[in-house]
C-alpha cells in the first residue's frame, strides 16, 4: 500500500484540508500528513469521527484509511434508467442516483410504472414549460368593453362556473402529485405543471369576472356534486380518465366556443390561453392511458364502468345549471335581439354536438369500439366537467 | 429469552431514538433489551448500585463514581464495551490567536473558560492538565465556568460552546475544549479559522463506556457485549444508530484512558461527596 504523503500547509485542517486528506486516502488507502496550524488536535478528532487510524511519526502523522466509508455504500442501490416498480426505499432520490441502503418511511402509492407512464411526458413537460404565459403581460386588461350589461352579467355566470370546474383541475393533478414516486420524475414535473396552469386560469378568469363587476354569479349544488365525483375518485387512472379525457376534453370545445363568441377581447383571450394548456393536459392523459391500456386488457372495462358509475350517481342531480345555458346562449348572441338569441342558442346547441364528437372521438383512440364511444360520451356529466 | 436493563442519561432528546434502535435490533436476536433513563449520571450510578438495572451506558466521570463506590463497598465495577470514538481523546487549551500568551505559564492571573463543571472533557482534564503543569487553579488561574446541564456530565455541548464565545468575545483568556470540537468551532463559525490558536493539548485518555457491577450478575452480559462487537457499519439497518451514538465501531472495554481524570477527582475533590453519600 502506498501512503500518499499530503501537504496540508499551514491552515491544517482548518479551511477545507480535510477534503485534501479524504481524496488521499480514497485514492490510496493511507496518508502521511504534514501541516501546520493545530494539526495534532484537529487530525486526531476528524479521525476519530472518520474511523480512520491515526499515528504520531516523528514530526509527521500516519493516517490509515477506516472501512466505514466505503462500508457505508455497500448494498446501495443504482436507480436508473426508469424502472417497472421503483421500491420505496429509494425515497426522494434522482432517478440515476446511487441510493445508501437502509432507507425506510416512504410511501408512494403510485409506484407502477404501468399505471402513470408515458414516454411523451418529457416533451409534454418541455413544451408546457415553454407555453407558460404572465396574466399580467399576456392580457391587454384595458381592452374595451362594450357590451350591455346583462352579457357582462352572462360573462360573469360563464367565469364563475369556470373557475369552480378549474379548481377541481387543479385539485385532482394536485392530489395524485403527492402519491407519485419521485423515481417517475416527468411525470410529477408534467402534474406540477398542470396545477400551475389550472392556478393561472383561475386567476384569469376571477380578474376577468371582476373587471366589472363586484360579486360572482351563482354556483349550484347540481354543477358541484358532478365536479365531488371527480375529486372522490382515488384511482389515477380513472380519475385522469374522467378529468382529462372527457372533462378537460370537452372543455377545450367549450373554451374554443368562449374565444370565438366572447363579446370582449379579454374573455377572448383569457379562453384563448386556457384552452392551449387544457390542450397539453389532455394530451397527457391521453398518452399514459393509451399505454395503460396496451399493457392492462382490462382496463377498457373499468374505465367503461367508472363513467357509467358516474353517471348514475348524477342521474338525480340537474347537471348544467340552467343559468350557465342561459348565459352562454346570451354570450354568444351578444344581445336581447331575438334573431340574435336565436342564433345564440344554435351555436350552444353546436357547442353540446362538438363536444360529443370530441368525446367520442378520444375515446375511439384510447381503444373503445364506436358504439361503445357514443354510449360513453351520451353519459357523460351534463356540467361537461 | 436472554433479558438485559441498560441505565442511560437523557442527555438530549435523540437518546430515546438511539436505544429504541437498540431495542428492535436486539430483539431481532433474541435479546429482550430495555432501558431506563436517568436525568443525571448520579441518579443513574446510585440506581445501579441499587440493582435497579444490568449496565450503565456511563460518563468517564460516571465510570470513576462507579470504581470508587464499587471500591469502598467491596464490590467490582468493570468497563465491559466502548466506542472507538471513546478511545484516545484530546482536550486543548486555546488562546486568541493575537494573545500575548505563549506558555501555560503565561495564563497566571488570567481566566479560563471552561465547560459544565463536572465535565470531563471541557473542565476537570483540561484544568489537571494545568495544575500538572504548576498552575494552581483557582488561585494563579481564574476558572469560569459555564455550568450548562450540570449532572449530564458534559455531554451536553453546549458549556464547551459557550466557552469558545466567551474567549471570542474577550471574556476569558484562554478556553478548554475536546480536539475534534476546536475544528467543529471553527466550521459552525463559533471560532473563526485563524481567530484561535492552540495553546496546549492534553495527553490521550478515554470518554464514555458501559459499565456492569460485579461481573453483571444473572444478565447477559457476554452476549450482549459480543453482539455490539459484531455490529457493523456496513449493516445498513444498525448505521443509522451507531451514526447517532457517534462511533463507526464498538472496542472492548478498557480503563487505563480513565487516569488522568481520576487524578482530577482526586486534585479537585469532584465527586467526594456523591462517592461516599452511595457509599
Amino acid at each position: 500500500m502506498s501512503r500518499e504523503p499530503v501537504d496540508l500547509g499551514p491552515d491544517g485542517l482548518e479551511r477545507g484540508g480535510h477534503l485534501l486528506l479524504q481524496r488521499a486516502l480514497d485514492l490510496h488507502g493511507a496518508a502521511s500528513v504534514i501541516g501546520g496550524g493545530a494539526l495534532d488536535p484537529h487530525l486526531r478528532g476528524w479521525c476519530r469521527s472518520q474511523g480512520h487510524t491515526l499515528r504520531v511519526v516523528g514530526d509527521g502523522f500516519e493516517v490509515d484509511a477506516g472501512t466505514a466509508r466505503r462500508g457505508r455504500w455497500r448494498g446501495a442501490a443504482e436507480t436508473g434508467p426508469v424502472v417497472d416498480r421503483p421500491p420505496a426505499t429509494w425515497g426522494l432520490a434522482a432517478r440515476g442516483a446511487t441510493v445508501e441502503a437502509g432507507l425506510d418511511g416512504f410511501r408512494f402509492p403510485l409506484d407502477d410504472k404501468q399505471a402513470v407512464w408515458t414516454d411523451e411526458a418529457e416533451r409534454l413537460y418541455r413544451d408546457g414549460a415553454a407555453q407558460q404565459w404572465d396574466p399580467a403581460t399576456a392580457i391587454d386588461w384595458d381592452a374595451e368593453i362594450t357590451h350591455p350589461d346583462e352579457v357582462e352579467d352572462a360573462v360573469v355566470q360563464v367565469m364563475t362556473y369556470l373557475i369552480e370546474n378549474e379548481t377541481v383541475a387543479l385539485l385532482v393533478p394536485a392530489r395524485f402529485l403527492a402519491q407519485v414516486h419521485p423515481h417517475f420524475r416527468e411525470i410529477l414535473q408534467l402534474l406540477a405543471l398542470q396545477c400551475a396552469d389550472e392556478a393561472r386560469h383561475i386567476e384569469v378568469f376571477t380578474r376577468r369576472a371582476h373587471l366589472r363587476r363586484e360579486r360572482l354569479g351563482l354556483s349550484t349544488v347540481g354543477g358541484q356534486r358532478s365536479l365531488q365525483t371527480l375529486l372522490d375518485e382515488p384511482d389515477f387512472a380513472l380519475a385522469s380518465f374522467l378529468l382529462a379525457v372527457l372533462g378537460e376534453g370537452s372543455f377545450l370545445s367549450l373554451l374554443g366556443f368562449l374565444h370565438r363568441y366572447g363579446p370582449d377581447p379579454v374573455t377572448r383571450a383569457v379562453c384563448g390561453l386556457a384552452a392551449r394548456d387544457e390542450a397539453r393536459h389532455v394530451a397527457f392523459g391521453m398518452a399514459h392511458l393509451t399505454r395503460h391500456a396496451s399493457l392492462d386488457p382490462g382496463l377498457h372495462g373499468r374505465l367503461a364502468d367508472a363513467v357509467r358509475r358516474r353517471h348514475d350517481a348524477l342521474a338525480h342531480t340537474a347537471g348544467l345549471n340552467e343559468e350557465v345555458f342561459d348565459a352562454l346562449v346570451l354570450l354568444a348572441a351578444g344581445s336581447w335581439d331575438r334573431e340574435a338569441l336565436a342564433r345564440g342558442h344554435d351555436a350552444v346547441v353546436a357547442l353540446k354536438r362538438a363536444m360529443d364528437e370530441g368525446r367520442r372521438g378520444r375515446l375511439r383512440a384510447l381503444g373503445f369500439a364506436e358504439a361503445q364511444a357514443e354510449e360513453l360520451s351520451a353519459l357523460h356529466t351534463r356540467n361537461f366537467m | 429469552m436472554d433479558s438485559l436493563m441498560l441505565g442511560a442519561v437523557a442527555y438530549d432528546p435523540k437518546v430515546v431514538t438511539i436505544w429504541e434502535g437498540f431495542r428492535a435490533w436486539f430483539a431481532e436476536r433474541d435479546v429482550d433489551f430495555d432501558f431506563v433513563l436517568y436525568s443525571n449520571y448520579e441518579a443513574q450510578v446510585a440506581a445501579h448500585f441499587a440493582g435497579h438495572f444490568d449496565v450503565a451506558w456511563n460518563s468517564p466521570l460516571a465510570w470513576i463514581q462507579s470504581e470508587r463506590i464499587a471500591a469502598a463497598t467491596g464490590r467490582t465495577a468493570q468497563a465491559v464495551c466502548m466506542r472507538d470514538t471513546d478511545q484516545d481523546l484530546t482536550s486543548v487549551i486555546v488562546v486568541r490567536a493575537d494573545s500575548d500568551i505563549q506558555t501555560l505559564a503565561d495564563l497566571k492571573g488570567r481566566t479560563i473558560a471552561v465547560g459544565a463543571a463536572d465535565s470531563p472533557q471541557a473542565t476537570l482534564i483540561p484544568l489537571v492538565h494545568l495544575h500538572e503543569a504548576g498552575l494552581q487553579v483557582g488561585v494563579d488561574v481564574e476558572v469560569q465556568k459555564h455550568d450548562l446541564l450540570v449532572g449530564k456530565h458534559g455531554d451536553h455541548i453546549g458549556g464547551e460552546r459557550d466557552a469558545a464565545r466567551a474567549l471570542i468575545e474577550g471574556k476569558a483568556d484562554a478556553a478548554a475544549m475536546i480536539d475534534g470540537n476546536h475544528l467543529l468551532f471553527g466550521r459552525e463559525g463559533t471560532l473563526p479559522a485563524g481567530s484561535t490558536r492552540v495553546l496546549s493539548q492534553t495527553p490521550l485518555y478515554d470518554h464514555c463506556c458501559f459499565t456492569v457491577l460485579d461481573g453483571g450478575g444473572d444478565a447477559p452480559i457476554d452476549r450482549f457485549v459480543e453482539l455490539l462487537l459484531g455490529q457493523s457499519y456496513d449493516d445498513p439497518a444498525v448505521r443509522p444508530l451507531l451514526d447517532l451514538e457517534g462511533l463507526k465501531a464498538w472496542k472492548p472495554g478498557r480503563t487505563e484512558g480513565f487516569a488522568q481524570l481520576s487524578r482530577a477527582c482526586d486534585v479537585f475533590g469532584t465527586i467526594d461527596d456523591f462517592v461516599a453519600s452511595v457509599g
